[in-house]
């Protein structure tokens, strides 16, 4: 190869001192080049993760079949349901993912260089991001070819897939921050546990007026509800109700407003 | 010449246990500077201190010049460390590996690809290919642990207990990679558990106990410290021993006597001297040696002459049973 490692350690050292934002950018890249790697050396694991959702249409639609007191066609009141659970469980996959991420080795080298110290973390956001906007397209392509269909425009459509990701993107950083309180693996898991009860105490599978008082109020406060009532209302399926677009985008902001900080404070603080 | 590791009285406490109790050192530049320790003494706190890993709660810490609270960004990028536990993805292959860690530090996609092969080559690691790092053996992991601390040529470099559960090959190898570092100008740090190990590889050596340095001093300096090297004298007929001690050539108050093992031993400086009269005045007076050997102070022999008491975290006669070992 024409270059050498001492030209290459001279315009290091020139230009290392002052980066800016090009070596921000250019550390979340990497990082996320790190985690795009992971994915090409465990194709298994990342196509479980896109069948799981699949399987709990399929379920739901099929085998449990009906929600109380949906009307119309329950394919069409249950995939937009799911499309908002499939997000709201990828808050399991991000605890999992940075959980493990922690406890490596690895991390030790990043934080001991001259990296930004939120690289890894954007780098974890970025990919699962991308998972989940593969596991949107898996899943609604899925439900097309069982009949299910979007109605109104294309620009409603894109409207309710960036409500799901704005929603999967607050999830993500909720995901960071309570791995970072749990910290140990065992203790993940009982919280992992925690979020199917969230999942399933909103109005994915039944309508909230069909259950009891309380649990309806609960339902209908749930933050996921009311992104899957937008983006049904947005494409036109059975259960949308017209006003719950500025919810579905005010609920997630305000997670983020909260967790984000967190996350990267507790992230970038020095260990105990 | 100047200091590239200073450190003024850094404490760190973890609940009610101390784990760095004023720690003071002064590393000079192009050294290796050993920390001799037993586990707990507070030698990994003080890796993690350096490198900017652990905030210490009182004192001061500079790393080439730059202080590891205030100004940790300009310590990392001057500093490689290699941990007790290999800091590697374990997931990716070893050229995966050395190419992200160039990137990180800002070499640039083309100069990391470059940087990644002259230290696979340089290592042995050439011919990995895209093996996962789960997959290496131990020696293998360790010496690519130790390319990617290599990456930029660090000013100032922490090695944590490098060939802790290392074969003597591997032992070797990163002894090796540290002498032929040190040529090249680079500051070394060194922890280990080994006396041999600092003897072989640091010009100077800290003892650490109780996070804090005990004694301090060249190889050779410590050594006369707590003794030197020792003679072991083991005889034949346990019965003589009253009668060997009598007679052989050394401070009787300083002779220790296991009956048990039917063993005499004694701190010596001149080790050829020391030996050849132990053989002569066992000769003459017709006492039988089963085995006469010299060899090094253990570290529980520093430790029990320095402290006067035992190494950290032992209690009363097991201390031999501790984890504290010597190097073949």
């Amino acid at each position: 190869m024409s270059t050498t490692y001492e030209e290459s350690r001279v315009a290091t050292y020139e230009t290392s001192h002052d980066g800016g934002w090009a070596y921000v950018l250019t550390d979340c890249w990497t990082m996320t080049r790190r985690e795009l790697a992971h994915w090409a050396r465990q194709p298994v694991q990342m196509v479980v993760g896109l069948v799981f959702p699949v399987m709990l249409l399929v379920m739901f639609g099929y085998l449990v079949g009906g929600g109380r007191g949906v009307e119309g066609d329950y394919i069409d009141f249950l995939v937009p349901g799911m499309l908002a659970l499939t997000m709201a469980f990828g808050l399991e996959a991000t605890m999992i993912a940075v959980t493990q991420d922690l406890n490596k080795g690895v991390i030790d080298r990043f934080r001991s260089m001259p990296m930004t110290n939120g690289a890894v973390l954007v780098g974890r956001s970025a990919a699962d991001m991308l998972q989940s906007a593969v596991g949107l397209a898996v899943l609604i392509g899925v439900a097309y070819a069982l009949g299910w269909r979007a109605h109104g425009t294309f620009g409603s459509f894109l409207g309710a897939v960036g409500l799901l990701l704005l929603f999967r993107f607050a999830m993500l950083w909720i995901g960071i921050q309570l791995a970072m309180v749990a910290g140990k693996p065992e203790l993940v898991q009982a919280v992992q546990i925690l979020v199917w009860p969230v999942g399933f105490l909103s109005n994915a599978f039944a309508v909230p007026k069909s259950m009891p008082d309380w649990l309806g109020t609960v339902v209908e406060w749930n933050p996921m509800s009311h992104t899957a009532t937008a983006v049904r209302d947005l494409l036109g399926s059975p259960g949308g109700e017209p006003g719950h677009v500025w919810a579905a985008i005010i609920w997630p902001l305000a997670l983020l407003t909260v967790f984000f900080p967190l996350a990267v404070r507790r992230f970038g603080a020095l260990s105990k | 010449m100047t200091d590239a590791i200073v450190v003024e009285g850094v404490r760190k406490r973890y609940g009610d246990k101390a784990a760095l109790n004023g720690l003071d050192l002064a590393v000079r530049s192009g050294t290796v500077h050993g920390l001799l320790g037993p586990n707990g003494a507070g030698k990994t706190t003080a890796v993690r201190v350096l490198t900017t890993l652990l905030r210490p709660d009182e004192g001061r810490a500079e790393v080439a010049g730059y202080d590891v609270v205030r100004e940790a960004g300009r310590v990392r990028r001057r500093i490689g460390l290699l941990g007790q536990h290999a800091a590697l993805d374990e997931e990716l292959g070893g050229r995966q590996n050395l190419e992200m860690f160039g990137r990180l530090y800002h070499l640039g996609a083309r100069h990391a690809r470059v940087r990644a092969d002259e230290l696979l080559e340089r290592f042995g690691l050439a011919d990995t290919g895209r093996k996962a790092v789960k997959q290496y053996s131990g020696g293998m992991r360790r010496r690519l642990d130790l390319a990617a601390s290599l990456i930029t040529e660090p000013e100032v470099l922490f090695l944590d207990e490098p060939t802790t559960g290392l074969d003597p090959r591997g032992r070797a190898e990163v002894w090796g990679a540290v002498r032929s570092l040190v040529g090249g100008g680079t500051t070394v740090l060194l922890t280990t558990q080994y006396l041999e190990e600092a003897d072989q590889l640091a010009d100077h050596i800290s003892v650490v106990d109780r996070g804090r340095v005990i004694a301090d001093g060249t190889a050779d300096e410590l050594k006369t410290k707590t003794g030197g090297d020792r003679i072991d004298v083991v005889l034949r007929d346990g019965g003589q021993l009253g009668a060997a001690v009598a007679l052989l050539p050394f401070d009787k108050d300083d002779i220790s006597v296991d009956a048990d093992r039917r063993l005499l031993s004694a701190p010596v400086t001149d080790r050829m001297a020391a030996l050849a009269g132990a053989v002569r005045a066992l000769e003459e007076a017709g006492i039988e040696a089963e085995d006469i050997a010299l060899r090094r102070p253990t570290l529980d022999e520093v430790f029990l002459h320095l402290t006067g008491g035992d190494p950290t975290g032992s209690t009363g006669d097991d201390h031999r049973d501790h984890a504290v070992k010597e190097a073949v």
